[in-house]
């Protein structure tokens, strides 16, 4: 991968209404790079993307595009494009015409123009369809249309903003991996919005994990979930046991009552942690064996395993697993010094990672706060 | 029963439109009676084309019916604009200014017009009541109704088309001619419908600003009507009827045909 920085972002603070959007940001993105700027609704990660775009300006701190500070910079003189929420194709030209569109606008000759939509359209696999109405396609061909209508401009940098939330799950699976192919192919930085975890993991280069104005981890998708900086990345990314925890010296933790050995070093003597137990590194053995014992309160079964609910001393766990334990049944589990990771306290901390009040419903709800700002943007 | 309805129904429509229809009857009539018919001609439109003062009134009318039209429908689509891009609670506030004109007594409106221009008059010595005064408060009373037309259509774009249009190179002014006036066009051309046939039969705010240098149809017939009662007035008024009811069928057939993409978004 090419190191070349093509945008950095120093200091930047956002506020709309006087609710601060973004604190103190930095990000430096390398040219070449898929990057994803993770994080719940409401945490400004499509306020960063709109600033990188210029559609919002940012109260303090500066933008840099290729070195240039480019913050007065309007839209239409970037080298960047955009993919926005809902496509906002043009629903009175046709493909052939959305594609064209920024093209025509540069007065490029007719000819390039051809050929280049035609190129378009056959890279995200709508060729033949110049002539059709945007709004007899399908919601995943509208979102194919919008692809190249950005990338038709040659962007040196793609940004999009949660381009497959409104697609089916089978769907938007499919686009992941094309946008994955179509960014290696055309070797260029994409900036890629969601709240989808699964999807940043499985398509970036380099996560973002965002919460509440500020970035909470950079990383690589491996280092989001193997080494999360905090509460909030181990329960954000993925499911995460996250317990108290004393640190006795390099590579002992205790936390039940119990000293463990880990990976983890660094710590000062007797520091208070946080560990984390992710549910499918946990081994269950038969309860004598093992190095704590629990029962089971509840099984969800999920397919490619099981959810257990299993009860440490008050404390609730999730255990995935490919065996079936009934409820109420006893189980030791076996921790290895590779499956536990252990994180410095922070504000997060007793926030997240205990199942006692679990349900599929209670998942559904655990983020309440709707989005003003970013909400609002997409009102009907 | 039904057949009870029907008849109901027969004889509101009788009732709604027999004044008119008598009057359209009677613009066709060959003699000045109107009571008594006496045969088919189309006199009395001949003798109405050749009535200098009808003549210069109309003139008057159709050149300020277009003039506000076209005034009243760029300053309302960029009301409309400017209303969708505030905050709810300011939105609120304005739809209701704006919606105000068109529930206040239209001779209200007549007359504190009058009163505007009466002072403005005195003080600045522009503006006596005429032509300007007349065009002016045409387009004043216009724009709350394209405004009402144009915002429903903003409310059904993507608010991200006109950033796209950015986006993709152009300039703020070029991205809104582009992109946003295609998209909410509908809504504009029934807003400017809309305008245009408020203009053709205003007759109470007309009255109160037009002076004696510029005097619209609908004032010209009152003045008419004080002195005699023609057969011409039939003819003219038919005539009204007709362009306003072309009108009318245009803008509902452009709002049906602007309605199924709303159902379908």
């Amino acid at each position: 991968m090419q190191t070349k920085e093509i945008i950095k972002l120093k200091d930047i603070t956002v506020s709309f209404d006087g609710e601060p959007v973004l604190s103190g940001l930095d990000l430096n993105i390398s040219d070449g790079e898929f990057v994803t700027l993770l994080g719940p609704s409401g945490c400004g990660k499509t306020t960063t993307l709109r600033i990188i775009g210029g559609f919002v300006t940012p109260d303090s701190g500066s933008v840099f595009f290729d070195g240039q500070d480019i913050a007065d910079l309007p839209p239409y003189k970037r080298q960047v494009n955009t993919i926005f929420q809902r496509y906002a194709l043009f629903p009175h030209l046709n493909v052939e015409d959305n594609v064209a569109f920024g093209m025509r606008v540069q007065k490029k000759k007719p000819a390039e123009i051809k050929e280049t939509v035609d190129r378009m359209l056959k890279l995200v696999n709508l060729a033949g369809f110049n002539k059709r109405k945007v709004e007899t396609l399908s919601g995943g061909q509208q979102q194919r249309v919008a692809i190249a209508r950005a990338l038709a401009n040659n962007p040196r940098v793609l940004l999009l903003d949660e381009p497959l939330a409104a697609l089916d799950l089978k769907l938007r699976k499919d686009m992941q991996v094309e946008l994955k192919n179509i960014q290696k192919s055309l070797g260029i930085t994409f900036i890629y919005v969601t709240h989808d975890q699964e999807e940043a993991l499985s398509m970036s280069d380099t996560v973002v994990v965002m919460d509440a104005g500020r970035i909470q981890q950079i990383g690589t998708p491996q280092d989001i979930y193997n080494e999360p900086e905090n509460a909030f990345v181990a329960d954000f990314i993925g499911e995460s046991n996250i317990l108290d925890g004393i640190m006795h010296e390099d590579y002992l933790v205790e936390f039940f009552g119990r000293k463990f050995k880990c990976l983890d070093a660094g710590f000062g003597p007797k520091e208070p942690v946080d560990v984390v137990i992710r549910p499918e590194d946990i081994d269950i053995v038969p309860a004598d064996k093992g190095h704590l014992t629990g029962k089971v309160t509840a099984v969800t079964f999920k397919g490619v395993h099981f959810e257990t609910i299993v009860d440490f001393k008050g404390f609730k766990w999730m255990i995935q697993t490919t065996d079936y334990y009934p409820v109420d049944s006893v189980i030791g589990i076996v921790l290895n010094p590779e499956d536990i990771h252990i994180m410095k306290k922070s504000e997060y901390s007793g926030m997240f990672g205990d199942y006692s009040s679990y349900s599929e419903e209670f998942d559904e709800m655990a983020n309440p706060e709707i989005d003003l700002t970013e909400e609002a943007e997409v009102q009907e | 029963m039904k057949t009870l309805s029907r008849i109901y129904n027969a004889l509101i429509f009788l009732f709604l439109y027999a004044p008119i229809f008598v009057l359209i009857v009677f613009s066709f009539n060959d003699s000045k009676s109107r009571v008594v018919w006496s045969g088919f001609s189309l006199r009395w439109y001949e003798e109405l084309f050749q009535d200098e003062e009808i003549l210069s009134a109309l003139g008057v009318t159709l050149s300020i019916a277009v003039i506000a039209t076209i005034v009243s429908t760029i300053i309302g689509t960029m009301a409309a604009i400017g209303f969708r891009s505030v905050n709810a609670r300011l939105r609120r506030v304005l739809m209701a200014l704006n919606n105000f004109p068109m529930v206040n007594p239209e001779i209200v409106t007549g007359i504190s017009l009058m009163l505007l221009f009466v002072f403005i008059h005195r003080t600045t010595g522009l503006l006596q009541p005429g032509y300007m005064a007349l065009l002016l408060s045409h387009i004043t009373f216009c724009i709350p109704y394209v405004v009402l037309q144009v915002l429903p259509r903003l409310r059904q774009t993507n608010p991200h088309m006109y950033e796209a249009a950015m986006d993709l190179g152009c300039r703020p002014l070029s991205a809104f001619f582009k992109v946003m006036l295609p998209d909410i066009f509908p809504g504009v051309l029934t807003g400017a419908l809309m305008a245009f046939t408020m203009s053709l039969d205003d007759f109470v705010i007309s009255l109160f600003t037009s002076g004696a240098s510029a005097q619209n149809l609908s004032v010209t017939i009152y003045a008419m009507v004080k002195r005699r009662v023609t057969p011409e007035i039939n003819a003219l008024s038919t005539l009204m009827f007709g362009a306003v009811l072309i009108l009318l069928v245009a803008i509902n057939v452009l709002q049906m045909k602007s309605t199924p993409k709303q159902a379908k978004k």
